[in-house]
């Protein structure tokens, strides 16, 4: 099963988990996306540095008046990945329990999240918990979004659990681990390996869709620029520099998961 | 398996059904304290199925298993504390890929023994040392052969102090210059005084170490005896014949 991917995850016999949106995670051995990475990153860090200092005006008011967007932004995705992770890992395990009932709650609740529409999901989860909950608008946000990326993580993360040969489960077993013993010092620790690259671009991802919490009252990047553009009229100007700056997070962030997917390879290699 | 002594493992009458396969046959084995019993028959014949009921891996239909005085099928028996007496060793090793091989051996006596890290550490080196390969402490296992991997995975098993130690084909993946290894390892520990259930095709090995020889075929036991008695006297002849093919 020697599969060329993205990543170039490439280890005969184990299973290579592809999911394939958010931006290309680039790792060394892979020179040509690494060089695209570069001339992408220097690309946009001079495109943004030449806008602002040869065109303050209108470039570094709007730039001024987004870091309070970024870091709403970066809110969101953090608060999300965390909070996603946790619902993934609970349901992802879920999906795996052999206690019926369990299961059964586990897959509903993937079944019903894949099937309705993130922008849906958002406007749905934001006014309930806004209106019978109370809970302020950020942490609305950020459980909408975990909420939805929860279900696509739980099957990322149950699909790094069962690629781990059974023999481990065993071993351990017979050396008296229990069942949650097994799983938190043998198997998690194995599949996560598996399991990050798909995550990385899931926090990727889930980055860029935190832009749709700008239709909320959530002041986050785009809709700090929104709001700018409205005031200024500037629509053209303003969305270029959101587009590059989402980009250069984004691009920063890739090498951040691809970083820690190589260190975490270690072990691997001879 | 004279009667005058308590078995450690007591196996009775037991079998072990999938649908209409029938995986063990109304088996009965006793192993005495010290004893080493050395399994053999073609495969599919239940070998590794009976080694794996002594640590309930494998679930039984019928019959009973007292390990270590303990009735694996009580429900009051916690299993987790059986096994932790009860050493296994697999075909394929099954080191944890993402632990070095002293922390493949550590592992366990420090989440399950509460052994401090440096007690876990020594002891771990020392059964490093005890199978030949302390110089690899702190290489991972794909960073091993197949040899090294299999005597680190014993030494895993010993890290416990096991009363009993269960080897299901140490041997059967090995490359054959590494499979001597393997067994002075194995031959080491069975004149230490451990008990052991081997199961095995290496014949050299069983007339060296077996008190006991088990050849099964069909799920079912069809002859027990001394190493001489089945190497000279074999009396099934279902077992004259495997032994035709394999000598």
């Amino acid at each position: 099963m020697k599969t060329k991917t993205n990543t170039l995850s490439e280890e005969k016999g184990k299973a290579v988990i592809v999911i394939g949106d958010g931006a290309a995670i680039p790792l060394k051995r892979d020179a040509g996306l690494f060089t695209a990475w570069r001339i992408a990153f220097v690309g946009a860090c001079l495109i943004l540095a030449g806008l602002i200092i040869f065109k303050p005006d209108p470039y570094l008011q709007i730039f001024k008046f987004l870091p309070d967007g970024i870091f709403v932004t970066f809110q969101v995705t953090i608060g999300s990945i965390a909070l996603a992770i946790v619902i993934g890992l609970v349901a992802g395990l879920g999906r795996m329990s052999k206690i019926r009932i369990i299961n059964l709650i586990a897959s509903t609740y993937i079944e019903i999240i894949r099937g309705i529409p993130l922008l849906v999901q958002l406007f749905y989860l934001y006014y309930a918990l806004g209106r019978f909950l109370l809970v302020p608008d950020i942490l609305a946000a950020i459980i909408a979004m975990s909420v939805c990326y929860g279900a696509y993580m739980a099957e990322v993360i149950r699909a790094g659990i069962e690629s781990i040969d059974w023999g481990q489960t065993e071993a351990a077993q017979s050396l008296g681990f229990n069942r949650t013993q097994t799983m938190f010092y043998v198997i998690l620790p194995q599949a996560w390996r598996t399991i990050l690259p798909p995550v990385g671009n899931e926090f990727i991802a889930l980055l860029k869709d935190t832009s749709l919490v700008s239709i909320l009252a959530v002041s986050d990047l785009l809709r700090r620029g929104r709001e700018f553009a409205s005031e200024s009229f500037l629509y053209f100007e303003t969305y270029t520099m959101i587009a590059i700056i989402y980009l250069i997070i984004t691009l920063i962030l890739s090498k951040l998961v691809a970083q820690m997917e190589e260190r975490l390879g270690r072990y691997e290699q001879r | 398996m004279s009667k005058d002594k308590k078995p450690i493992i007591h196996i009775s009458n037991v079998s072990k059904h999938f649908g209409d396969f029938k995986a063990l046959e109304d088996v009965s084995l006793e192993v005495e304290t010290g004893e080493k019993v050395v399994v053999i028959g073609p495969s599919g014949s239940g070998k590794s199925t009976l080694l794996r009921t002594i640590n309930k891996l494998e679930t039984i239909s019928k019959g009973s298993i007292v390990v270590n005085g303990f009735d694996l099928n009580a429900p009051s028996v916690d299993i987790n504390k059986v096994r932790q007496d009860v050493g296994m060793v697999f075909q394929s090793f099954n080191l944890f890929r993402h632990k070095t091989a002293l922390e493949n051996l550590t592992l366990a006596p420090i989440k399950l023994r509460n052994t401090s890290k440096e007690d876990a550490a020594r002891q771990g080196l020392a059964l490093l040392a005890k199978v030949g390969i302390e110089g690899k402490a702190d290489q991972y296992p794909v960073q091993l052969s197949g040899g090294q991997q299999q005597r680190v995975a014993i030494a895993r098993a010993l890290a416990m102090n096991p009363k009993i130690m269960l080897f299901d084909e140490p041997t059967s993946a090995l490359d054959p210059e590494m499979i001597g290894e393997v067994l002075d390892v194995m031959v080491k520990l069975a004149k230490e005084g451990m008990t052991m259930v081997v199961v095995t095709h290496e014949m050299g090995f069983a007339r060296e170490v077996a008190d006991w020889i088990v050849f099964m075929d069909e799920g079912r036991i069809l002859e027990i005896g001394t190493p001489t008695h089945f190497f000279e006297n074999p009396e099934h002849p279902r077992l004259k014949k495997f032994l035709a093919q394999i000598l």
